[in-house]
């Protein structure tokens, strides 16, 4: 051994705790006991230790935050397409402005509604707040692609154009030619399998389309978005909607759509709608139709639920990957963890330190799990028509849910610690 | 002035009930304060039990055991706890923690003092090392050192704490005989220098002379003096 051991010592380094043999007045029994560490220290420390060990493995760090990272783009996409699907599922009803909204108590999805007596919307207008009331026609009927004639069904909205009791998107400047006979306005955002109307408009100006068994011209744009029930739109006057839809009688109608005079309560008119109207309506607000309809595609299908249990299957994955990178972790430095204990490191602490090496994996895989999510909505948005977009409450519920799953995961491994038994050290 | 150890009738046994297996039998023993003490005796005898009870890694089952003024017998887990930190242990094994350097290694036993300061504890954890000569050794990793080297951080670790007794376990088992006689006299000097009493188990007759006094075991009972000396002589 080439190293010097020092023999002797200044007596200035020496440490002030042997007072028998300095000659001090001894401390009275046992020394005084210690402050208890600070909370800072307290999280600190232990969070140091836990960086320095997995920092010290690289290979399973890296492993570790993939395992988190696979979990995190999991449920963010499957989160992404449930926010996505339920989003266009009602972009429809989104679109339609209006105050209140009449509809069948049996309507349990708008795109198979019951119809409902056209009186209804003559019957609101005795309310003084109204100021009026025009009927909704929703069908579906065959466009033909005027690119390369496949035919495809479309989704219909009739209503009277000019009342100006509902507006959709874009819809103003077209309300003069609307009032032609067989033109309609076409949703811009309707899949391309309808054909790049939007750009033969901007090419030839109105064109006509196959409607049904009726040639209709296409006049102008709006915008709706597809939805489960369609996946487009086109919006004309009831007069036109009728010559489409020959079979329909006007006399029935499956929404109306109420306008409020400036001023008047909303809440308050739905109350009072409800008790002049018979109960063979059910009387909504714009918001509460939408909730309605949502509430449809949660509920009464199993999406919600896919997509709920491909978030709660990416998380039991992730959490099972992280358990297990901390439990060999533990398992494999469990002299380490014994020594600790025996030189007085406290359960409590290695707990912390456990959970803080969860922590730091939920972090560690969240931030590149969020930067590839949102290029994956980007990609996938755009490949598939859904509007998938990034957004805070999201980002911050997901971390939440990485977090926990990290902490679970830390929680379990924590037991293995104690195997770490300190009397076997010797 | 009050001995670091003083045990009564310490008797342990492991298992329960019929299985319970004795190991240790009404065994009493004083350390004094600065003294170092050698623990010997043929294997199975019971002598890393009875440091494992001293040094509060395990519960005491029957007799009294006062170590540093706190009495052992009935302590709870936490009282436990806060004695091992007034412990210096040294291990067959240097037991250092793998992903940590030899400084920071030594300044793990200085974390647990809240009073102190990364500062400080990295200054005191670099003066320890100096003081096991290992001075330009503080950045290296256990196993960029030797097997002496390490059980001289182990040391350095053990007295960083500004321990009231120091507990170490055939800490040259591991070692070759040059350098598990140096780091035992390293670890005798500098305990002396600070009036630290050490209680030492080993099996190792070469370094039988640092001891002030030798004790013998076997059996679970601790030998009268007389034959402890004839014990060691053999
Ligand atoms: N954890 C344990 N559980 C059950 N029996 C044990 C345990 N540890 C030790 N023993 C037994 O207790 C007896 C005393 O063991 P101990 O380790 O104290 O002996 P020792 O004097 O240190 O021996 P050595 O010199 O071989 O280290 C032995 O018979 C051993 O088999
Ligand atoms: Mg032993």
């Amino acid at each position: 051994m080439s190293d010097v051991i020092p023999r002797s010592m200044p007596e200035a380094s020496l440490l002030p705790w042997a007072p028998e043999l300095s000659g001090e007045p001894a401390a009275a029994a046992p020394p005084p006991r210690r402050p208890r560490p600070g909370f800072g220290a307290a999280m600190l420390l232990p969070l140091r230790l836990a960086w320095r060990q997995l920092r010290a493995e690289r290979a399973r760090l890296a492993s570790a935050i993939a395992g988190v990272l696979f979990a995190c783009v999991l449920v963010f996409m499957q989160l992404g397409f449930r926010s996505a699907l339920f989003d266009s599922a009602t972009a429809l009803l989104s679109a339609m402005r209006a105050d209140i909204f009449l509809m069948h108590p049996l309507t349990t999805v708008s795109f198979k509604p019951e119809m409902l007596p056209r009186i209804r919307a003559s019957q609101a207008m005795a309310l003084p707040e109204v100021q009026a009331a025009v009927p909704v026609y929703l069908a579906q009927a065959t466009w033909r692609n005027p690119e390369d004639g496949t035919r495809r069904p479309v989704q219909l909205v009739g209503f009277d154009t000019e009342s100006g009791v509902m507006d959709f998107p874009g819809l103003a400047p077209l309300i003069e030619t609307l009032k032609r006979p067989d033109t309609m306005a076409f949703d811009l955002r309707s899949r391309p399998e309808f054909g790049a109307v939007p750009r033969l408009l901007a090419e030839r100006g109105p064109f006509q389309v196959q409607l049904g068994n009726r040639q209709m011209e296409v006049v102008g744009l709006i915008e709706i978005g597809p939805s489960f029930g369609a996946d487009g739109n086109v919006v004309m006057s009831d007069v036109n909607f009728r010559r489409v839809v020959k079979e329909r009688q006007a006399s029935q109608v499956d929404l109306v759509a109420i306008k409020l005079k400036p001023g008047a309560d909303p809440a308050m008119a739905v109350e009072r709608l409800r008790a002049v109207l018979p109960a063979d309506v059910r009387v909504l607000s714009q918001p509460d139709l939408v909730a309605h309809e949502r509430d449809y595609w949660e509920t009464a299908t199993p999406i919600g639920f896919i997509f709920a249990f491909g978030s709660l299957m990416g998380l039991i994955v992730g959490m099972v990957i992280v358990y297990q990178i901390l439990f060999s972790d533990i398992a494999s430095h469990l002299r380490e963890y014994a020594t600790l204990k025996a030189i007085g490191y406290s359960n409590a602490f290695l707990g912390r330190a456990v959970l803080s090496a969860a922590l730091i994996l939920a972090v560690l895989g969240f931030i590149p799990g969020l930067v590839i999510s949102t290029l994956l909505y980007d990609v996938v948005g755009k490949g598939t028509f859904l509007p998938l977009e990034m957004d805070l409450s999201r980002a911050l519920s997901v971390f939440g849910m990485i977090f926990t799953m990290c902490a679970l995961a830390g929680l379990l491994a924590m037991r293995k610690l104690r195997d770490a038994n300190p009397a076997d050290m010797f | 002035m009050q001995s670091p150890i003083q045990l009564r009738g310490v008797t342990y046994a492991y298992g329960t009930g019929d299985l319970a297996r004795p190991v240790l039998r009404d065994v009493d023993l004083t350390v004094a304060p600065g003294e170092v003490v050698l623990l010997t005796g043929p294997s199975g005898s019971g002598k890393t039990t009875l440091l494992t009870l001293i040094g509060a890694l395990r519960a005491l089952q029957q007799g009294s055991a006062t170590v540093l003024g706190q009495q052992l017998a009935g302590a709870t887990e936490r009282q436990r706890t806060a004695i091992r930190r007034r412990i210096g242990f040294i291990f067959q094994q240097h037991n250092l923690l793998g992903f940590l350097t030899a400084r920071q290694n030594v300044a793990m036993a200085l974390e647990l003092d809240p009073a102190t300061t990364e500062r400080e504890r990295l200054a005191r954890a670099s003066e320890m090392l100096a003081a096991v000569g290992l001075a330009e050794k503080g950045e290296s990793r256990p196993d960029q050192l030797s097997g002496g080297q390490r059980q001289r951080v182990a040391v350095a670790r053990a007295l960083a704490g500004q321990p009231g007794l120091i507990l170490a376990d055939e800490p040259t088992a591991a070692l070759d005989r040059q350098s598990g006689g140096d780091v035992v006299r390293l670890l005798r000097d500098l305990a002396r220098r600070r009036g630290v009493p050490i209680l030492m188990v080993t099996h190792d007759p070469r370094i039988l002379d640092i001891a002030d006094r030798i004790i013998a075991m076997e059996d679970g009972r601790i030998l009268p003096a007389n034959e402890a000396n004839s014990a060691s002589a053999a």
